[in-house]
């Protein structure tokens, strides 16, 4: 039994939920109480679908234990093969209907009906959504996709596209204009916008790409296996990785992997000198492994930030994402308890985060800008206007979205020059974020801001939950050394910018000690920032 | 507004009852606003990861720090017998407490797992209680799908508070129900004007002004999904006034003068209190009347205010009722509704998605009255729809609300006489062809923000 106030993974039908809303004539009928038909709302609403999901819930009660459910199942089963008449169905049982062992796949199979069946077995109280989906997709997989002919000219299967994806949509036309510059056309890509007969003819491949690893990979393995089709294990998210997809893509197909880069914009808006404040911008980085461990790549070595800190809470991928943390001398956080973010956060104090809509709350709590990189999707996560993060056009994206949270360079400096002033005080934050500056009365001494009351607070808990929800506002004495701040040093730390205060304080102090000193006076901070200065 | 029944009103009309697939929230959402309203209290789902992606799916419960309910989600070590569930929860209860001092009610909430696999939260209750006193009091009651249907949830809640309420000889009122405070205090000021009194409430704001109840106690529902609190009052030997509901002016004016009655107020002076709220209530009303009179309307099963929210929506709004779906009808409750609603629509109570679909297709009403998850595909297809869940989340209740409670029912086809008029048609593109179907009034909301207002009244 684990307590869980928030989590980023539904369970694991609804990843099953995702594979079928995202493709057409294939129906799912969930064994499943009423409570559970929650989830279409999932798709009508935060992705705005216009249909319904495809899933008949059986809609068991309490007073059906004792009875028949496996007939409900049945009829179920058979009316909604009347009614949607599907190419093929998926079957099988929410977190509930496991625990009654009605065995869905046994039941479908006996009724006979006249379309492809195909069983899922989903352990709800194991697994997670993302599983969810990658088990699903692989089934429908293996039993509908068979070795074929190949294509006269070269083309690919895309993998791992589901409804509710953090920019599925324009990801798979982005990758599809990109594979179109090298002269690849796309046979089938699945699960989003395919039918089970697409399924079928994906064997025509000459290769598979595979977007996304979490819904996609044991499809991708399965169709290796059964068709002898190798995938692409570069996902191209960023410059970088696009170039190296390209050139993984020209090493499997001996295709050219020059194309044309006139509409990739990210390199130029990163070296023009606008972006110089943006050098060494501290950035913390939490989601799916997939787009941290691209993110952290981008941000290092396309942007010019400092990664401080990176995560994921998908565990099935915590190998990857240890070892590219260990690549930026960082511990991966790998965590789905959304309070060990957030503490985790705290105390690296970056100055942007990189993360899911979870990321964005605790930023705002915490008064850091921040930018959403990977699932779980919110409403805002499904834009209007062509929004892709894969390929060139994606890069262009994620530049703009990652910068835009920040405060701009010059605002940067004046916040900075003018820290004591009445307008540009830390209360009154950046006039960008939507928040509404308050003038400070002149004659009153600045005070702490909420975040780094948060910050320290949290530090001098450890990162307790408690500390953080009685902070306390007289931070006079440090504690985590035998240092004490003059008062005098003490109102110059709070002249630093807030988004580093907590980083400067800490290092201060840590200086302190490592001197023996046991008052820190201005001059220590001076010093302490010279011992630290990069 | 006369409070005349018409000739013939819906109690005899014969009631048509569906069996089949629901589009229903299960009980659990009921936490969503009774944990608002209970300031100081915490709600502990025993459960599965499904039950805490219900509730923060359908509650958005990002946007608090540390929100005050949780999910208990049960492994597989938890069914395979290798640990004790019960040894398990306590210790997580501790926890929980240790980390929480401001909680003095934890309540256990049952799921579909915990009563497939006969958890009994019932003693686990009683025994983390005596645990646990004076300082927190441990309740349980089930939330469960297979067991209870969205508002359903917060009757098991109170029905579960009611045993253990004291006893008192007092001849109070008991006014039962989650209000928005706003509304809850709009209420009690009414009954304050008229001379009603002393007034109790359930819930209570906090623990410490939990309600007593005895055989003086007479008491009046203002949500009409409390079927099973109802009979837990009379157990108790409490006396039920029975009323229409407190929606719009007519509703209000009816529930006010049952109360007023039992207390002695006589009509000059209930007249002389009410006849300014009154005049506002209808003066706002006929504001949003006017777009939605002679309009038809079709409601899906969600939440059980539909009887009472009909009856408005025909005689106060002008509107006509074609189906009126409930998931379950207490006659003992909503019958004075029945009474005042002209006969006409059918009523049906459960559902059988599809083929309520079917009906309401061959219908083509004006405005349609559903879930979430039906919504926005129903507008695709060009049919005009008003969420029924905002209907919970929003203050609606008195004269105050009468207005807004209108104006939910009017911006819908408002908005779409607007779209309609300042766009020329195009097909709706499909989510993954680039675009998307034209915007349902979904705000910061689904998935990330909270409903707008939550009915604690806090934003």
């Amino acid at each position: 039994m684990k307590l869980t106030l928030w989590t980023y993974e539904g369970p694991p039908h609804v990843g099953a939920m995702r594979v079928a809303t995202g493709m057409k004539g294939l129906h799912y009928v969930l064994h499943a109480p009423q409570g559970d038909t929650y989830a279409d709302l999932l798709f009508t609403m935060i992705e705005r679908r216009n249909h319904r999901p495809p899933v008949t819930y059986t809609t068991f009660q309490a007073r059906d234990l004792g009875g028949d459910t496996a007939n409900l199942f049945k009829d179920a089963a058979r009316d909604a093969y009347a009614r949607f008449k599907p190419q093929a169905m998926i079957v099988g049982a929410s977190c509930t209907a496991e625990l009654i062992q009605d065995d869905p796949g046994g039941l479908a199979a006996a009724i006979g009906l006249p379309c492809p069946i195909i069983p899922l077995d989903l352990p709800s109280y194991q697994r997670k959504e993302n599983f969810g989906a990658d088990e699903t997709f692989h089934q429908i997989v293996r039993a509908l996709a068979k070795p074929m002919p190949r294509t006269a000219n070269i083309t690919c299967n895309i993998l791992g596209a589901t409804a509710l994806g953090f920019r599925h949509r324009d990801d798979v036309a982005e990758v599809t204009k990109l594979l179109g510059l090298m002269g690849i056309a796309v046979n089938v890509a699945a699960p989003l916008g395919a039918s089970p007969a697409d399924i079928a003819r994906m064997g025509q491949a000459h290769f598979n790409v595979l977007l996304y690893p979490e819904t996609g990979e044991s499809a991708a393995r399965s169709l290796e296996r059964s068709c002898g089709q190798p995938w692409t294990k570069v996902v191209p998210l960023g410059v970088g990785a696009t170039r190296d997809f390209l050139h993984e893509v020209a090493a499997i197909t001996g295709l050219s992997p020059s194309v044309d880069e006139s509409s990739l914009r990210l390199p130029w808006w990163s070296a023009s000198v606008d972006s110089t404040y943006l050098t060494g911008k501290r950035v913390f980085i939490f989601g799916d492994a997939t787009h941290v461990i691209a993110a952290a790549r981008i941000a290092a070595t396309e942007i010019g930030f400092e990664v401080v800190g990176m995560g994921c809470y998908n565990r099935e991928f915590a190998r990857p994402m240890r070892a590219a943390a260990k690549a930026y001398g960082l511990e991966a956080l790998i965590t789905d308890d959304y309070l060990e973010v957030e503490d985790a956060i705290a105390a690296a104090a970056p100055e942007l985060i990189l993360g899911t809509q979870q990321e964005r709350h605790i930023g705002k709590r915490l008064g850091i800008p921040c930018a959403v990189i990977s699932s779980p999707v919110h409403v805002q996560d499904f834009p209007a206007r062509y929004s892709p993060q894969m390929g060139f056009e994606g890069a262009n994206v994620i530049f703009d979205t990652w910068i835009h949270p920040l405060v701009m360079g010059l605002e940067e400096h004046l916040l900075t020059m003018f820290r004591e002033d009445f307008e540009f005080h830390d209360a009154a934050g950046a006039s960008h974020h939507g928040v509404k500056a308050q003038a400070r009365a002149e004659d009153q001494p600045a005070a702490p801001s909420d975040a780094d009351t948060l910050v320290e607070a949290a530090d001098a808990s450890g990162g307790g939950i408690s500390a953080k929800r009685m902070p306390d506002a007289a931070v006079s004495v440090t504690t985590s050394g035998a240092a004490v701040w003059h008062p005098a040093a003490e109102r110059e730390l709070k002249k630093i910018p807030f988004f580093v205060r907590g980083k400067a304080k800490r290092n201060t102090e840590a200086y302190a000690s490592e001197q023996g000193v046991a008052e820190i006076t201005v001059e220590t901070l001076y010093e302490a920032k010279a011992h630290y200065a990069r | 507004m006369s409070l005349d029944a018409p000739d013939r009103g819906c109690r005899e009309a014969p009631v048509l009852k569906e069996r089949g697939q629901r589009e229903v929230f299960c009980g659990l959402t009921g936490i969503i606003w009774l944990h608002r309203k209970m300031q100081d209290a915490f709600f502990l789902v025993v459960g599965s990861r499904t039950c805490a992606h219900l509730l923060q799916s359908a509650a958005g419960v990002m946007i608090f720090a540390e929100p005050r309910f949780g999910t208990a989600i049960l492994e597989e070590k938890d069914l395979a017998g290798l640990a004790d569930a019960n040894t398990e929860l306590d210790r997580e209860v501790a926890r929980l407490l240790a980390r929480r001092p401001d909680i003095k009610q934890l309540f256990l909430v049952g799921s579909c797992p915990s009563e497939v696999i006969k958890l009994d939260l019932h003693r686990a209750a009683e025994r983390l209680s005596a645990a646990h006193s004076p300082h927190v009091r441990v309740y349980n009651f089930s939330g469960s799908g297979i067991e209870t249907t969205f508002t359903q949830g917060e009757d098991a809640c109170l029905a579960a508070m009611v045993p253990t309420l004291a006893k008192t000889d007092a001849r109070e009122l008991l006014v039962v129900g989650a209000l928005p405070d706003v509304v809850e205090d709009q209420c009690l000021s009414l009954l304050a004007q008229l001379g009603v009194g002393p007034v109790r409430m359930l819930p209570a704001r906090r623990s410490s002004d939990l309600p007593a109840v005895g055989a003086n106690t007479v008491f009046a529902l203002v949500q009409p999904f409390l079927g099973d609190t109802h009979a837990a009052l009379i157990r108790r030997g409490a006396t039920h006034l029975p009323a229409s509901f407190p929606f719009g002016d007519e509703g209000t004016t009816a529930w006010l003068w049952a109360v007023a009655q039992a207390f002695g107020v006589t009509r000059a002076h209930f007249d002389a209190v009410t006849a300014a709220p009154r005049a506002r209530a209808q003066k706002a009303i006929a504001a949003h009347a006017a777009t939605l009179s002679g309009k038809s309307v079709f409601f899906f099963p969600d939440s059980q205010l539909e009887i009472p929210l009909a009856r408005f929506l025909a005689r106060e709004c002008g509107m006509t009722p074609i189906e009126v779906g409930t998931p379950y009808l207490h006659t003992a409750i909503v019958g004075p509704d029945l009474d005042l609603l002209p006969e006409g629509p059918t009523i049906s109570e459960g559902q059988d998605v599809e083929r309520q679909l079917d009906r309401q297709h061959a219908a083509s009403p004006d405005l349609t009255v559903c879930g979430l998850g039906l919504a926005n595909p129903l507008e695709a297809m060009g049919h005009t729809t008003k969420w029924a869940i905002e209907l919970v989340f929003t203050p609606v209740h008195f004269y105050e609300q009468a207005g807004d409670l209108a104006g939910l029912f009017s911006r819908p086809l408002r908005r779409k006489a607007l779209l309609a008029a300042n766009q020329p048609p195009s097909p709706i593109p499909s989510p993954q062809g680039g675009g998307a179907a034209p915007s349902p009034l979904v705000g910061e909301g689904w998935g990330g923000g909270a409903p707008r207002l939550a009915p604690g009244g806090q934003p």
